[in-house]
């Protein structure tokens, strides 16, 4: 196992109050290895960069660690019966999994536009949950690319 | 939009045919009708256009092209809005069944049946596929419950199924990491990564976001050794390898799994190219191509993961586009550049794409390492260019642009490109 797989954040006391934590840099091939000293949310400095975008990377690691998420939903009436949906930012990341549950169990109806809002401000993030692909209702014949008879709606 | 009619009616003959819809074949669609091309049909074998982007509902396309991240499907449907409204002819659900020389096309769809046609310019598109269990010989029974990883992303994303509930994953490739990430997420345990090499073979960003953020474990130089169960997987045996990339048998452990994804590489789906006699490039396992994404075949032309993997959509639709340009280029009556030099790879460098570029061109050089380099590297293009980068992995895809200016002065036929650490260099 190399570098890039150590675990994080891992606190190591310095003194009483400055904690390192170490995570890496996702922002070229090179992959540094930052080491942020921080008292609680304050953080003190950034180690370990060799660009300025690893310095503010690893702040925002340390402060508000988020992610792109994108799962997909249940879709009655399309060609296809699930509609890949995306959250409009990225949310933080220890409610991915939060997120993904409260969609797991959502079902919608096609016609479905990219860019529809599914559910507004999902567990109370701010964020809201977006269509990403487009999907005609089956009955709109003329919508569709193949010449084929749909499948049968799940409906 | 709505998506597309439905084509029911085929021309004779068309300036530009391209097959595949996917990232490359819509790019090149679109390269060709800003060329002048008329005529432009592209044909997909899937009931949609979009290819594989499709299945990729994850976040990560478009920072190049469309200058904002966005998913697969998104990705698609922006391609797609405009081919369609630059009037080009698609055709879904449709199986190219030959191309000869000379342009002389055959298919088959349910809506056109067998058809015949002649395209001036052909542009391969079709993608590439995913090495299966038989690429690796994993030893053991043969039971349910192994398959690729993108086999698992199109059952998960599209259908709605999950593959299973205790899963292991066999490389780490970047669509290997991805489901290890889908899958935890919809409530599969990921018991772990585990990757023949020292490095992982997915982008960084995948082992943070997809492994680490879920605290699924990377195994690094250890492989699946053997496969157990009788109709359902029911465990793997995992072991360390040496140095040689020899398992170390006596060091074996088993792990419970109802699910092994193999995500162990993919390889230019370029049967086309290989009917016509093109010429291939080994390492690739794609077609070899010149500065216009040319094949050895005149008038026809690749672009895409049908010539080599890449590990951005963007870059397969920047390629591609540039495909479609030419191949319109040259439908309409432009003259085929001089191509009189050789791109090869050098120190530390697997294959390099194209092989050959005129000299009065502006071409992007595409190509990978053989060995990450953790530091300052010199990437070098003969004695013509060169250029400082921070790092660089063989999971990352390098590109450089070469213009007319820098072979000013220059009258060599072979150019060797190098990537080596930075110290290195003697000038
Ligand atoms: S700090 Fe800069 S050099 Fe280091 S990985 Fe991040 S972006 Fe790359």
């Amino acid at each position: 196992m190399n570098h890039r797989h150590d675990r994080q954040p891992q606190p190591q006391a310095i003194d009483e109050d400055v904690a390192t934590h170490v995570y890496l840099c996702t922002g070229c091939p090179l992959g540094c290895r930052l080491e942020v000293d921080a008292v609680d949310d304050e953080v003190v400095e950034v180690r370990g960069f060799n660009c300025r975008k690893g310095d503010r990377y690893g702040r925002q690691e340390h402060l508000d660690p988020r992610r792109p998420l994108s799962t997909t939903i249940w879709i009655e009436g399309a060609a296809i019966r699930r509609v890949p949906v995306r959250t409009a930012e990225p949310v933080p990341r220890d409610q991915l999994v939060a997120v993904v549950e409260a969609l797991r169990g959502l079902r919608i109806a096609a016609p479905v536009k990219r860019g529809e809002v599914v559910v507004a401000d999902v567990l109370g993030t701010g964020i809201d949950v977006i269509v990403t692909r487009e999907l005609p209702a089956v009955g709109q014949r003329d919508h569709l690319t193949t010449g084929q008879d749909p499948p049968a709606s799940e409906a | 939009m709505p998506i597309t009619g439905q084509l029911r009616h085929l021309e004779a003959d068309y300036d530009v045919a391209i097959v595949g819809a996917g990232p490359a074949g819509m790019a090149a669609a679109l390269g060709a009708r800003a060329r002048g091309a008329e005529r432009i049909l592209l044909v997909d074998r899937d009931a949609e256009p979009g290819g594989i982007l499709l299945q990729c509902i994850h976040s990560g396309f478009g920072l190049h092209a469309f200058d904002e991240e966005i998913t697969g499907p998104e990705y698609a449907q922006r391609y797609l809005e405009q081919v369609l409204e630059h009037d080009i002819d698609v055709l879904t659900d449709a199986y190219v069944m030959d191309v000869g020389p000379g342009g002389r096309m055959k298919l088959m769809s349910p809506t056109v049946g067998v058809t015949g046609l002649d395209a001036r310019s052909v542009v391969l598109a079709m993608g590439a596929r995913e090495r299966t269990r038989g690429a690796i010989r994993i030893p053991g029974d043969r039971p349910s419950g192994v398959m690729t990883a993108g086999l698992a992303q199109r059952m998960v994303n599209l259908d709605g199924y999950l593959p299973g509930r205790r899963a292991a994953i066999l490389g780490s490739g970047d669509i290997g990491l991805i489901m290890a990430r889908r899958l935890r997420l919809e409530g599969v345990e990921v018991v772990g990564v585990f990757e023949l090499l020292p490095h992982p073979s997915g982008l960084m960003r995948n082992v943070v976001q997809c492994l680490d953020d879920l605290d699924i474990p990377l195994h690094l130089s250890t492989t699946v050794v053997g496969i157990h169960g009788r109709d359902r997987l029911e465990r793997v045996t995992v072991a360390p390898v040496d140095d040689g990339r020899e398992p170390i048998l006596e060091r074996s452990w088993d792990v419970d799994v109802d699910t092994l994804l193999l995500s162990i590489g993919l390889i230019p789906d370029a049967e086309l190219a290989r009917e016509l006699g093109a010429l291939f490039d080994p390492v690739t396992g794609g077609p070899v191509v010149s500065g216009t994404m040319e094949t050895t075949i005149p008038g026809v032309f690749a672009a895409g993961n049908v010539v080599h993997v890449n590990d951005l959509a963007d870059w397969v639709s920047r390629e591609a586009r540039v495909a479609g340009e030419w191949a319109a280029a040259l439908a309409t009556g432009a003259r085929r550049p001089d191509e009189d030099v050789r791109l090869v790879p050098g120190d530390n460098v697997a294959y390099v794409v194209p092989h050959t570029i005129s000299r009065d061109g502006t071409h992007t050089v595409s190509f990978r390492v053989k060995r990450p380099i953790h530091g300052p590297t010199m990437l070098r293009i003969g004695e013509v260019h060169r250029r400082k980068v921070r790092a660089v992995v063989p999971a990352e895809m390098v590109t450089l642009q070469l213009a007319p200016r820098m072979l000013e002065g220059w009258s060599g036929a072979v150019l060797r490109i190098d990537a080596v650490p930075a110290e290195a260099v003697v000038r």
